[in-house]
């Protein structure tokens, strides 16, 4: 989904009460910052809306956060896909399945958010597919080949395309 | 030329099954749609994967996608492949996304012949399988899509989270990873300036109102699609549910709209319609906004008894021909911007006259 006001992908989904009735918001993180500060600076209009945002932005990145812990928040990677949750709020897509686990503090309030659930009900895999150890050591396995493969040190994607044949090997058997 | 692109070509002369103007109340609705959203476990999300990654992961669907028995032979589209106009065709048809169209790397779609289904490889997330109805009939779209779910499966293994379903590239797909919607054409609600009140009305229930091509496109034609927000904490037929029940109640606010006009308004109804199939039919140059604003009008007229001879299938065609790609591949030449205002004007004519050649000299 994107922002309301330009092209980048909405990470900020609000509902907003005005005279009663919701009306949803979608913004991307400048622009929620955007008015946050300008409702900010003028004190007629910190209202409900700023009010709102604040207590999204807050909830989001759990409650009584610091900006320092907020920032430390931001800097953490996921150790197989190697996003990091500030990436992930600036695109408004997460790197591999396992984000949702490793990212789960952060995530779990913007999932109810959006939602208004946290629990998921409806079909499922008939095979069991959650994240194994060897799923989520697949996707580490790719990434460093992908980061071997651009520092142009083919010897060690060569071992590590081997690895992960191997892998997949034992998992089709 | 490849094989795809002479299949694109056989493919731009139809309007598409979802097109026909069948189905129960397809003078409002056009059509029905789902999609589901899946990943593979063992790689990262589209955004992150090398093109290596990319490479493969086609690889492993496209030989599942082969293997879908759904009656009907399968077209498989190598997207990075195509020239911007197929792509653009694509589009057009609602057989890819923008976003699909637009990006890099190894990516394709796979389209059912009959276009009663499609599959994007690569897209924001791994797989999205779409199947689309005429008219409303969401029940046969999910028994379907569930099918082809299903079938894949056999082949591969999802992402997917005890307690969160689905897991998805964005938060906001996960769960079921399903979108439901429903294609309606709206024009008196528009006319009479209450479409804004009934959108107001569905976003309080978490219902997403969206134009003819999706996120964030203008509602061209007074088409507007019906989707569901949320994905996760209700079932499938839950989220079917809320779409399906809500659909009538639109339906309906428009039949009043339309009684409305006729009642009150009749001469200037009659005349507005009038004058909109005037201008398709007379036109010697004319812009895919414009014709999608007459023909909008022109189809409420023959809905309505206003307009005799032409019949909603043909309609429904007109509206998709005249856009700019499919206008470039029936005329088999690329086209700029003016020249194709000048084609699109010549084709409505030579569909919508009795006698084309009687208009071309006037």
């Amino acid at each position: 989904m994107k922002c309301q006001h330009c092209d980048k992908p909405a990470t900020f989904h609000i509902t907003e009460l005005t005279d009663g009735k919701p009306q949803e918001l979608h913004l991307c993180e400048e622009h929620a910052r955007e008015y946050l500060t300008e409702s900010g600076q003028n004190p007629a209009s910190v209202g409900s809306m700023a009010a709102m945002l604040a207590q999204q932005m807050a909830q989001q990145m759990t409650v009584g956060q610091t900006a320092e812990e907020l920032a430390r928040l931001d800097e953490q990677l996921c150790p197989f896909c190697g996003i990091s949750f500030h990436e992930f709020r600036s695109q408004g897509r997460l790197g591999c399945p396992h984000d949702y686990t490793c990212f789960h503090r952060q995530l779990d309030p913007l999932i109810l958010n959006i939602h208004g659930e946290s629990e998921h009900v409806g079909k499922r895999p008939n095979r069991g597919a959650d994240q194994s150890e060897a799923r989520t050591r697949l996707i580490r396995l790719r990434r460093e080949m992908k980061e071997a493969v651009t520092e142009e040190d083919y010897e060690r994607a060569g071992k590590l395309r081997d690895e992960i044949r191997r892998i997949e090997g034992e998992q089709e058997g | 030329m490849g094989y795809a692109a002479l299949e694109l070509n056989d493919l731009a002369r139809s309007p598409g099954a979802w097109l026909q103007g069948s189905g129960p109340q397809a003078d409002i609705v056009i059509s029905s749609r789902i999609r589901l959203a899946r990943n593979l476990a063992d790689f990262p999300f589209v955004g992150r994967t090398s093109e290596r990654d990319r490479a493969q992961i086609e690889e492993l669907l496209h030989r599942s996608v082969t293997r879908i028995e759904e009656g009907s032979s399968l077209l498989y589209v190598d997207v990075d492949d195509l020239t911007g106009v197929d792509r653009q065709f694509l589009v057009e048809r609602h057989l890819i996304s923008r976003e699909h169209a637009e990006a890099h790397g190894s990516r394709a779609v796979a389209i059912d012949v009959r276009e009663e289904f499609s599959l994007m490889i690569n897209e924001e997330d791994h797989l999205r399988i779409q199947v689309m109805q005429s008219g409303l009939d969401l029940e046969g779209a999910w028994n379907r899509v569930d099918k082809i779910d299903n079938m894949i499966e056999r082949d591969v293994t999802y992402a997917f989270h005890e307690k969160l379903g689905y897991l998805t590239a964005c938060p906001t797909n996960v769960g079921t990873g399903m979108r439901v919607s429903v294609m309606l054409h709206l024009p008196a609600l528009v006319l009479t300036r209450q479409i804004e009140k009934v959108f107001r009305s569905l976003q309080k229930i978490s219902l997403a109102v969206r134009g003819l091509y999706g996120e964030g496109s203008q509602a061209m034609g007074d088409f507007y699609q019906i989707s569901n927000q949320i994905t996760l904490g209700r079932g499938e037929q839950e989220l079917m549910k809320q779409v399906a029940d809500i659909v009538p109640v639109i339906i309906d606010y428009e039949r009043q709209a339309r009684d409305y006009l006729v009642r009150e308004s009749h001469q200037t109804l009659h005349d507005r319609v009038s004058r909109a199939y005037g201008i398709l039919r007379t036109a010697q140059t004319i812009s895919s906004e414009e014709t999608m604003h007459l023909l909008s009008s022109v189809r409420m007229g023959v809905n309505l008894g206003l307009i005799d001879g032409l019949e909603i299938p043909k309609l429904n065609e007109l509206f998709i021909h005249t856009q700019p790609a499919h206008l470039q591949k029936l005329s088999g030449m690329e086209l700029d911007s003016a020249d194709r205002n000048i084609e699109r004007a010549r084709y409505l004519r030579r569909h919508l006259n009795k006698f084309p050649d009687e208009s071309e000299r006037n």
